[in-house]
C-alpha cells in the first residue's frame, strides 16, 4: 500500500499523484501517439472514432454524471456539430474557424435548452431533453435547404491550414489532438470552482444554493460546456461519416451516448473514455458471435439491440459504478492485497435528506 | 470578513395554504450575541430559517440584516451579506471530499470563470492555493484534518456534523444559522460542538443563532432565548427567564391551572 505524502498544496491540485497512475497514463498516451506505426488504416479510423466518441461522452458526463442533469437529447448537439460544421466548410470557412464556430453555436443552443430545463427535475427534465432531440432530428430532416433534408450533406474533406489531410493517419491525429484538449479541459474543470459547483448542485441544490452557487445559472453552463463539447464531436464525427443523415442523430443515438457513460461509470472522465472503449469494441464483439453462433440465432434481426440491452441491465444490476467502479476495486484489491474484503465498497447508510425544497 | 450587523425581524409571517407556520414574530439579534430559538416540534422554528436564508417567501413583514433589505435578495445572495447556515438533516455533497465540500463553502468569495477553468490558467492555480490556505484554517480550528479526503458518504454522522458547521465558516460568514447542531449526537459529541461554538464565537466574532432542543446546550452558549410556539412567539430572554416562563412551560409539558 503507498501512502501519499503531501508537503504543498499543490500535491492536491496536481492531477496524477501516484507513480502508478503517472505511468499507466504514459503509457496510454504514448500508445495513442505511436498508434499510426503498427496499426492498419482500418483499425486506426476505429481508434479515431472512437477518440471522437469519447469527447463526446465526456461532454454528456458533464451534465449527467457531474451535475446531475439526465440529458436524452445529445445526439442533437452532435448533430448541430456535424451539420454546422459541414454547411461552415462549404462556404468556404477555414477548418480551424468551422470547428469552433460549430461547437459554440451547439453550446448556446445548450445554454438555450438549459435556460427552460434549469427548473425542471428527474423525469420532466428526461421528456423534455427527450423531445429536444426528436425536434432536433425533425428539423435536420425538413430544413432542406441548408441540411439537405433526407438526401442527407456531404461532408468537405478535411484540410487544416490549407494542408489537405485525407489520410486515416493525418485524421486520426486531428481526433487526438481534440481528444486530449477536452479531456484535459474536462479535469481541469472539476479541480477549480466551476466544476465543484456543478458537483455541488448534483449533490444538494438546498445547500449550493445558501453557499452562494446561482443553480439555474450553473445549469445552464453545464448544459452550454456539455452542448460545446459534444458539438465538438459532431464536427469531428462529420469527417469520419463523409456523408450526413437526420436518422444518424436520432434517439439511438442519444441513448447510446447515455448508455456509454452509465456503462463507463457517472460522475468520472475515466468513465466516459471507458464507455468509449465499450460502444466501440461492441460491434465487433457481436459480428465474432455472429460467426461462432448458429445460424438460427447469430442471424436473427434485432440481436445487436438485444445485446445491448443486456449489457446495460447486467451492468445496473452487478455493478452500478460502471467500469470505472469495478478498475476501482481491482486497483483497491492489489493496493491492499491482502486486507481486500467484500464489504470493503459496500455503500454506507445515506441520512435523511431534506427533500420538501429543491 | 464584514464586521457581524443587527438582524431585525419585524411582524414576520408565512402562510401555507391555510396554515400560518409563523406569524407575527419580531425579534432583533445583537452583533456578537448568541440567540437560540427553542420551542416544540412544527413551532415554526426552521420555518424562521428559511425565511432569513430566503429560501421561502413571506406573506408578510420584514428581514434586515444591517442595512440590507434581505427580502430584496434572491436566496443565492444571502450568503454574500454575511450570513451562513447549517442544515438540521445534514446537506453535504455527499460524493465529493470533506475538502471539496470546504471548498464549495469559499464559493462565494472565488472569481470563477468556465473558460479560464477549464484552461486552469495560472491565475486559477494562485486562487485555488490562497482559498485552501483558509480552508485549512477551519480544518484546524475544528479539528477535522483527519477526514480531508474522505467521501462524505464514508463520514459517521457526527463527523458530518462537523463538516458541515466547517463548510458554513467556510464562507466567513458575520452571522451564522445552526439548525439544531446537536440534534442526533451523543453526550460527547454535544459537549464537544457547545466547545466548538465557544470557540467560533470567541475567535471569529460571529454572532450565532441557533436552533435547538437540547436545553443543556442552549443554557451553556445561548446568551438570549427567544420561545415560540404554534408560529407565535411565546417569550424572549435570558435562559432561565424563558424556563420560569409560565406559556413556556404550558407550551412543552402541558401544564394546565
Amino acid at each position: 500500500m503507498q501512502f501519499l505524502f503531501k508537503t504543498a498544496y499543490n500535491d492536491d491540485i496536481r492531477f496524477l499523484a501516484k507513480t502508478g497512475e503517472k505511468v499507466r497514463v504514459a503509457i496510454v498516451v504514448l500508445f495513442l501517439l505511436a498508434a499510426p506505426l503498427f496499426l492498419q488504416d482500418y483499425y486506426l479510423a476505429e481508434l479515431g472514432l472512437l477518440l471522437v466518441y469519447a469527447i463526446a461522452g465526456v461532454g454528456l458526463m458533464l451534465l449527467t454524471g457531474h451535475t446531475g442533469q439526465v440529458s436524452f437529447g445529445h445526439a442533437g448537439f452532435l448533430g448541430i456539430g456535424a451539420y454546422a460544421h459541414s454547411v461552415l466548410l462549404a462556404h468556404g470557412l477555414p477548418f480551424i474557424v468551422s470547428i469552433f464556430a460549430s461547437a459554440a453555436l451547439a453550446g448556446l443552443v445548450g445554454m438555450a435548452l438549459g435556460r427552460s430545463a434549469s427548473k425542471m427535475h428527474g423525469f420532466y427534465l428526461a421528456i423534455a431533453t427527450l423531445a429536444f432531440g426528436i425536434l432536433i432530428e425533425t428539423l435536420f430532416g425538413e430544413w432542406s435547404s441548408v441540411t439537405g433534408g433526407h438526401m442527407g450533406l456531404a461532408v468537405p474533406s478535411l484540410q487544416v491550414f490549407g494542408m489537405s489531410l485525407t489520410e486515416v493517419w493525418q485524421q486520426y491525429y486531428v481526433d487526438l489532438f481534440f481528444a486530449l484538449i477536452v479531456i484535459a479541459g474536462a479535469a481541469n474543470l472539476f479541480r477549480s470552482p466551476t466544476g465543484r459547483s456543478f458537483v455541488a448542485v448534483r449533490d444538494s441544490e438546498l445547500s449550493a444554493r445558501c453557499l452562494g452557487v446561482n443553480v439555474e445559472w450553473v445549469k445552464i453552463q453545464a448544459f452550454g460546456i456539455s452542448a460545446a463539447i459534444t458539438g465538438l464531436a459532431g464536427a469531428l464525427l462529420a469527417h469520419h461519416l463523409t456523408y450526413l443523415a437526420p436518422d444518424v442523430f436520432g434517439v439511438l443515438e442519444s441513448l447510446k451516448l447515455l448508455l456509454m457513460i452509465v456503462v463507463g461509470g457517472l460522475g468520472t472522465i475515466l468513465g466516459a473514455i471507458l464507455g468509449a472503449i465499450v460502444i466501440s469494441l461492441l460491434p465487433v464483439g457481436i459480428s465474432f458471435l455472429k460467426g461462432v453462433l448458429p445460424a438460427g440465432i447469430g442471424q436473427t434481426a434485432g440481436l445487436e439491440p438485444l445485446l445491448f440491452g443486456l449489457i446495460i441491465v447486467l451492468v445496473i444490476i452487478f455493478e452500478p459504478a460502471g467500469l470505472y467502479g469495478r478498475w476501482m476495486k481491482i486497483r483497491f484489491f492489489f493496493e491492499t492485497f491482502p486486507y481486500y474484503r467484500k464489504s470493503s465498497f459496500v455503500r454506507q447508510k445515506t441520512y435523511l435528506k431534506t427533500d420538501r425544497m429543491r | 470578513m464584514s464586521a457581524p450587523q443587527r438582524l431585525s425581524v419585524e411582524n414576520l409571517s408565512i402562510e401555507f395554504g391555510g396554515v400560518h407556520a409563523v406569524e407575527d414574530v419580531s425579534f432583533d439579534v445583537e452583533p456578537g450575541e448568541t440567540f437560540a430559538i427553542i420551542g416544540p416540534n412544527g413551532a415554526g422554528k426552521s420555518t424562521i430559517f428559511n425565511l432569513i436564508s430566503r429560501l421561502y417567501q413571506p406573506t408578510s413583514g420584514s428581514i434586515h440584516y444591517g442595512e440590507q433589505d434581505l427580502l430584496r435578495l434572491p436566496a443565492h445572495k444571502v450568503v454574500y451579506t454575511g450570513i451562513g447556515r447549517t442544515f438540521q438533516n445534514i446537506e453535504l455533497f455527499e460524493q465529493a471530499t470533506v475538502l471539496q465540500n470546504l471548498l464549495v463553502g469559499r464559493h462565494a468569495h472565488m472569481r470563477r470563470n468556465p473558460f479560464s477553468d477549464f484552461l486552469f490558467w495560472p491565475g486559477v492555480r494562485k486562487s485555488e492555493i490562497e482559498h485552501r490556505a483558509k480552508v485549512e484554517d477551519i480544518i484546524d480550528l475544528l479539528e477535522i484534518a483527519q477526514y480531508r479526503d474522505e467521501r462524505i458518504a464514508d463520514l459517521p454522522y457526527g463527523a458530518r456534523k462537523n463538516v458541515e458547521l466547517a463548510r458554513a465558516l467556510c464562507a466567513e460568514p458575520s452571522l451564522l444559522l445552526l439548525d439544531e447542531p446537536a440534534s442526533g449526537l451523543n453526550n460527547e459529541e454535544t459537549d464537544d460542538i457547545s466547545f466548538y461554538l465557544e470557540d467560533v464565537k470567541h475567535d471569529l466574532g460571529i454572532t450565532l443563532v441557533m436552533v435547538e432542543h437540547d436545553m443543556n446546550l442552549v443554557g451553556q452558549v445561548a446568551d438570549r432565548v427567544m420561545a415560540i410556539n404554534d408560529g407565535r412567539l411565546l417569550a424572549i430572554g435570558s435562559p432561565d427567564e424563558v424556563r420560569e416562563n409560565p406559556d413556556v412551560q404550558r407550551a412543552y409539558l402541558g401544564v394546565t391551572e
